[in-house]
């Protein structure tokens, strides 16, 4: 079935293209718009966006694949992602990770079996200050205890 | 001595700073409104007096880089400003776009003036959710006040700023990768010349600058560029101002903290720091996972007077000033001025393996001695965590590691050998207990 965006999505598409000397640039806010819709970055979201930009399929899968943020498969309804590098893992961010397996039943990478939370580690998330973290969705959560992670992904679950 | 400041960080504690009404009671946009009347020549003159060293790790003058543009009758001119801040153990970038948004859409207006840009881009990794949400309003705030678009102060220099988002990869943050990045591609970086300045993106004539450093920008034009050079302590090497310094790791008050340049590492350690949280200090990679570490019994050695450092001479590194001369002549990099810590409960080889996991991960895969030389070295040290690497194979993370410097198309490569290099050098003795089975006397964790 065609990829068609929300007419929001469309408005907010039409208003990003006026950003850039060339069609071509928009390319990753408008898989970031696809996303948003949808979770992941479908094929048929791949033909759209290139269609819109007058690029390949091929160049646009291109970029897809190259940035870490874009899923090409189905995920979670909500994304957690604790913090795994250096500055988090002074401070404890291993228990973190170990603690969020046992809660959510389900390793890094992997989806809960209702579809609720996908578990992922993250590279460097710019809060070692406040180590350790994790980011769920578009929000951070700071300076983590076990008991904290508890309460947040109660939450999640519920 | 510790000179705390209060300039970058000025709206950080007052309520509701990322407010335009904040910014401007607290002054903001003078320096704006000053720049626009000034010629833009001016503005760079007083930007190369202030020797501002850029912010995201290089350290070049960002006055001098600005003087690289030259006005193109035919190209437009863009800014660019990188905020795509991801080097581990840095998180300096982050307050500012989350606390202070109108100074670094002020800095954009100056830069985009003197540099003859129209257009803008603030490109932040997608992770800064906030960052990105106080900016956009922040534009929108500056743009109905009149400060943007096609009249800025009432003037005909139109200028627009736009935030761009990036999509999750720490290459991204190298420049030509950001530029292949924001014209829509895949953030491979570009072999170098042609650079920035001529004609590489969107074939326009470009500047990337640090989202730190174009925060600077109205400071500079509201003291002028010699006397916020002068706050610094290492004003005499053409290293000026104050900048943001973070600290992370086993200290028992991390954070960012703003101080004039020239801190030493044992006072962002010990008094801003608050000093160590468990054992003693091991060991700090300075400004960034990609510097090498110091160790706090190592001594400067520089008794030839011309030496940058021989001032500091017989003393501990932890009390060399930090700039961006001064680090490189100790062997390591000032970076971002954002410092890990680690102490004896630590074991060394365990944060070797955390960073190589993490460069092998970002490497873009462009060039091979990066590509399989970052993954070759991680396997090593796992190995090595495990227990199942030899002598032999230490060795050959020299080997490896000299094998990726200067092979690669951008500094990623350096980036990911040079801390490589430097642990294995220092922290020998562990990485031996490790390849001939005797007990690690940090037990092979990051932390017990």
């Amino acid at each position: 079935m065609a990829f068609v965006l929300s007419a929001e999505r469309e408005r907010e598409m039409s208003e990003i293209l006026t950003r850039y000397p060339t069609r071509r640039a928009a390319c990753i806010p408008l898989l970031h718009l696809c996303q948003d819709q949808e979770g992941y970055v479908s094929e048929e979201a791949m033909h759209f966006v290139a269609d819109k930009l007058g690029l390949s399929t091929a160049q646009v899968k291109g970029v897809v694949t190259f940035y870490t943020l874009f899923n090409t498969e189905p995920v979670g309804k909500h994304t957690v992602w604790v913090c795994k590098t250096l500055s988090c893992s002074l401070r404890g961010a291993k228990d973190i990770i170990g603690h969020c397996e046992k809660r959510l039943g389900v390793h890094v990478g992997e989806t809960t079996r209702d579809g609720k939370v996908t578990l992922r580690t993250a590279e460097c998330l710019a809060s070692c200050g406040t180590a350790p973290m994790m980011q769920v969705d578009k929000k951070y959560h700071e300076n983590l205890t076990t008991a904290e992670v508890d309460r947040i992904l109660d939450r999640l679950l519920a | 001595m510790l000179k705390p400041v209060k300039i970058l960080t000025k709206m950080y504690d007052v309520p509701e700073g990322w407010t335009l009404r904040a910014y401007e009671r607290a002054g903001g946009y003078q320096a704006a409104k000053r720049a626009l009347a000034m010629t833009p020549a001016a503005v760079i003159d007083e930007m190369k007096k202030a020797n501002v060293r850029g912010r995201g790790g290089a350290g070049f003058p960002a006055g001098v880089k600005w003087g690289f543009m030259k006005p193109d009758p035919v190209k437009p001119a863009y800014l660019v400003i990188n905020a795509d801040e991801g080097e581990p153990g840095t998180f300096k970038d982050r307050t500012l776009m989350e606390k202070d948004p109108h100074r670094c859409i002020e800095g954009c207006i100056i830069g985009s003036y003197a540099m003859g840009a129209h257009v803008c881009y603030i490109y932040v990794r997608d992770e800064l959710h906030l960052s990105k949400e106080r900016l956009w309003n922040a534009i929108k705030e500056a743009k109905e006040r009149g400060f943007l678009g096609a009249h800025p102060f009432g003037g005909n220099y139109a200028i627009e700023v736009y935030v761009h988002t990036g999509a999750g990869a720490y290459i991204c943050g190298e420049e030509t990768a950001l530029l292949e990045s924001l014209e829509g591609k895949r953030g491979e970086p570009r072999l170098k010349p042609p650079f920035p300045a001529q004609r590489v993106f969107f074939g326009a004539p470009t500047t990337v600058n640090n989202l730190e450093t174009i925060a600077a920008v109205p400071t500079v034009i509201e003291m002028g560029g010699e006397a916020f050079s002068k706050l610094s302590a290492l004003h005499h090497l053409n290293d000026g101002g104050c900048r943001l310094y973070g600290v992370s790791g086993h200290v028992k008050n991390p954070g960012i903290f703003e101080a004039c340049v020239g801190l030493t590492l044992r006072e962002l350690i010990y008094d801003l720091g608050g000093g160590m949280s468990r054992g003693e200090l091991l060991g700090v990679i300075p400004g960034g996972s990609s510097c090498p570490v110091l160790l706090p019994d190592e001594k400067v050695n520089a008794p030839d007077e011309k030496s940058v450092l021989h001032p500091w001479h017989g003393q501990s590194v932890l009390d060399v000033p930090m700039g961006v001369d001064t680090m490189r002549n100790l062997g390591t990099m000032l970076g971002t001025c954002c410092a890990i810590v680690f102490s004896t409960e630590t074991c060394p080889v365990a944060v070797m393996q955390n960073l190589m996991a993490f460069y092998r991960h970002e490497s873009c895969g462009q060039c091979t001695p990066c590509r399989e030389g970052v993954g070759w070295i991680d396997r090593i040290v796992t190995k090595l965590l495990k227990g199942e690497a030899t002598m032999e194979e230490v060795d050959r993370i020299h080997e490896v590691g000299n094998g990726i410097m200067g092979n690669t198309i951008c500094a990623f490569g350096e980036g990911s050998a040079m801390p490589a290099l430097g642990l294995v050098r220092k922290f020998r003795r562990h990485f031996e207990e490790h390849a001939t089975g005797k007990p690690c006397s940090a037990g092979g964790r990051l932390v017990a």
